[in-house]
């Protein structure tokens, strides 16, 4: 199948800005499922409120586009309902950490099978360019006229403290390694994250001189290194990517299956 | 004959019911006065093979049930006050995307935190109108076990029916009052199953284009139509749109569908009404203090009379304004500042005759605080 395979037509043109870096995201994401085989009827995606979370809309699965912050918790009640699904949750920075900051760490430290994909484009994009929690300390936006004061999040620290299994970091730019990685994530059994640098050319690239799109990726290219690279050591403000954590942990709804085997048995 | 009869707590009739009804997944979260609830829930539904998870937290609990319920299984939550504020957001979610599910408030005190372990129905409209936007809403309640008992499978049985969430407003002391229970044998209430679609595989489904009827046929996520489901505007594939005339069409199908059934969906116990001159309205557990002082009156000679509302939205304005007609005075009972009296008055020709007694501390409205407002009525002062 080709990735227009995947895509509702019906529903183009998408809203996504030229240059931006979410389409990148879900070309990938339809290349890593293809390539796993998985059929679309087993697949449901669900997305919260942004740039990012207009991505179900646009793909032929099983789709549900809820509230701003609460994909992770609609996407757990689908999940334990039916374990044998596939479940992705692409999220946008704000939507994922800020007021679903939550629901993230409480469905990693569940470990609960299902693949969260965070677009990290620093910003708010669908409100109009205001900081996120990952707009990093001095940047501007446009709630931040003055610098922002907010300290960003690290998101692979913040997995890897809530007890994801599975934590990966890659960038728009680097698209081969994106689609294994998200094969890898959506294969493991367990939580797991994988932060996504995208770009926005509309909103934090023009707010902090960042240049066009192409720039943009460019930054991704030369400001980022593999995991355990000499180069980071040399400058440690350099952004590692690659898969950090990929361990075997019990799995939420396995857990619960042990649950219901015990229950019936002591009645 | 093998009754089963128990004697428990109102929230235990709660769960007894759900699982008569068929309930598959619960999510909750710890709230007083409802947490029994979620507590016998973790016991009884791993045992049938059910789904219980406690979730993050209040909203959390919420948005679990929407997407369980996705799958094809009959979802609940339960919670009170706070907890119930902290839902509202996705409980417009489940109206607007068509989501069947049940959501229990097992009233306390407000606002804010106010009294965890008093007894309150201060919450009769947030239940209407809690969530923002224009909405239709089902709101049932009951003020002794066995109707609990049946008002609960209601509550299945309309969001199944109407694909709507629905609200089954208790009160603290219904939800921690023991009394009687006899458990209906399976079959003896009649149960809604979801409506499937009988679209085949390969077939353009129009996941959100109702029947003649107003009801949608629904396919489980996981079964072979995939569509969107989404809680902004959008047309009958579930795709978003801004084009006025599907909002407004989809706006008159969510309201009318409740709103065009308010017969079906009406429920209410009539007790001495055939002659009553004096006509208490009440529901919940205000109802049994009501009840009392009319069994007493009427021993005593006097026409008073009881209308216990068993649904309180869509508010059943027909249902009051045909026992209220030949009353010289309607007294309406319950525990706020006066929400259902005001659309008593609403909907009455005469609203002058409508009178309140209330009770707002926290503690249950005895007959006796009944009784002195019936006596400033009928001019026997205090």
């Amino acid at each position: 199948m080709a990735v227009k395979d995947f895509i509702r037509e019906r529903f183009m043109p998408h809203l996504w800005c030229p240059g931006c870096g979410h389409g990148i995201v879900m070309n990938n994401l339809i290349r890593a499922i293809e390539n796993l085989g998985i059929a679309k009827n087993d697949i449901v995606m669900v997305t919260g409120i942004g740039c990012s979370s207009r991505i179900s809309g646009y793909v032929d699965f099983h789709t549900l586009h809820t509230l701003h912050g609460r994909a992770l918790a609609f996407a757990t009640g689908v999940k334990l309902s039916r374990p044998e699904l596939t479940i992705i949750v692409p999220m946008g920075d704000g939507d994922a950490l800020a007021i679903g900051g939550n629901h993230f760490i409480h469905a990693a430290r569940r470990n609960i099978d299902m693949t969260a994909v965070i677009m990290n484009n620093n910003i708010y994009g669908m409100t109009g360019g205001q900081f996120s929690p990952l707009s990093g300390y001095g940047n501007l936006a446009t709630t931040a006229p003055f610098g922002n004061i907010h300290e960003a999040f690290d998101i692979v620290e913040l997995a890897k403290g809530a007890g994801a299994s599975f934590i990966a970091r890659t960038s728009a730019y680097h698209v081969t390694s994106m689609t294994e990685i998200l094969q890898d994530a959506i294969r493991h059994k367990g939580f797991s994250v994988v932060e996504i640098l995208s770009q926005c050319p509309t909103y934090f690239g023009r707010k902090n001189r960042m240049g066009d799109a192409v720039d943009m990726l460019n930054y991704f290219k030369t400001h980022t290194v593999p995991i355990g690279s000499k180069k980071k050591q040399e400058n440690p403000a350099l952004i590692e990517r690659g898969i950090f954590v990929q361990e075997t942990r019990p799995e939420y709804c396995d857990e619960y299956e042990k649950i219901v085997k015990k229950a019936k048995s002591e009645q | 004959m093998n009754q089963r009869i128990l004697f428990v707590q109102g929230n235990e009739v709660c769960v007894e019911a759900a699982l008569y009804a068929g309930l598959g997944f619960f999510s909750g979260y710890p709230i007083t006065p409802s947490t029994e609830i979620a507590e016998l829930l973790s016991l009884r539904l791993p045992q049938t093979g059910g789904k219980f998870i406690q979730m993050e937290d209040e909203i959390a609990a919420m948005c679990a049930i929407i997407g369980a319920s996705l799958t094809g299984l009959k979802s609940m939550t339960a919670t009170s006050g706070p907890g119930f504020s902290l839902k509202q957001e996705a409980i417009g979610f489940a109206i607007m995307a068509e989501v069947p599910c049940v959501v229990i408030n097992v009233q306390r005190g407000g606002p804010s935190t106010g009294m965890p372990t008093g007894v309150s129905q201060g919450d009769v409209m947030q239940t209407r109108w809690g969530t923002h936007g224009d909405h239709a809403i089902v709101v049932l309640t009951a003020s002794n076990h066995q109707d609990l008992f049946a008002m609960t499978v209601e509550a299945f049985n309309i969001s199944e029916t109407y694909r709507t969430p629905v609200i089954l407003l208790i009160d603290e002391v219904i939800g921690h009052m023991r009394e009687r229970l006899v458990v209906p044998d399976p079959g003896e209430i009649r149960l809604v199953e979801r409506l499937r679609t009988s679209v085949a595989q390969g077939t353009d489904y129009h996941p959100y284009l109702p029947r003649e009827d107003g009801r949608l046929p629904m396919s489980d996520f996981g079964g072979v139509h995939r569509y969107n489901v989404t809680g902004l505007m959008h047309d009958m594939w579930g795709f978003p749109s801004n084009n006025p005339k599907i909002a407004h069409g989809l706006m008159r199908h969510l309201i009318d569908k409740i709103e065009g059934n308010v017969g079906d969906m009406t429920y209410v116990n009539e007790f001495f009404l055939e002659d009553a001159d004096c006509v208490l309205i009440s529901y919940g557990s205000s109802a049994r203090s009501a009840l009392h002082v009319v069994e007493n009156r009427r021993a005593r000679g006097e026409r008073l009379g009881l209308l216990e509302l068993k649904t309180l939205w869509p508010f059943p304005a027909d249902a009051v304004r045909k026992r209220c007609a030949r009353a010289k005075y309607v007294l309406v009972v319950e525990m706020n500042m006066g929400q259902v009296v005001q659309e008593v008055k609403k909907v009455l020709d005469d609203p002058d005759k409508v009178f309140l007694a209330n009770r707002i501390d926290g503690a249950f409205i005895t007959p006796t605080d009944i009784r002195n407002v019936l006596r400033l009525i009928q001019g026997k002062g205090v």
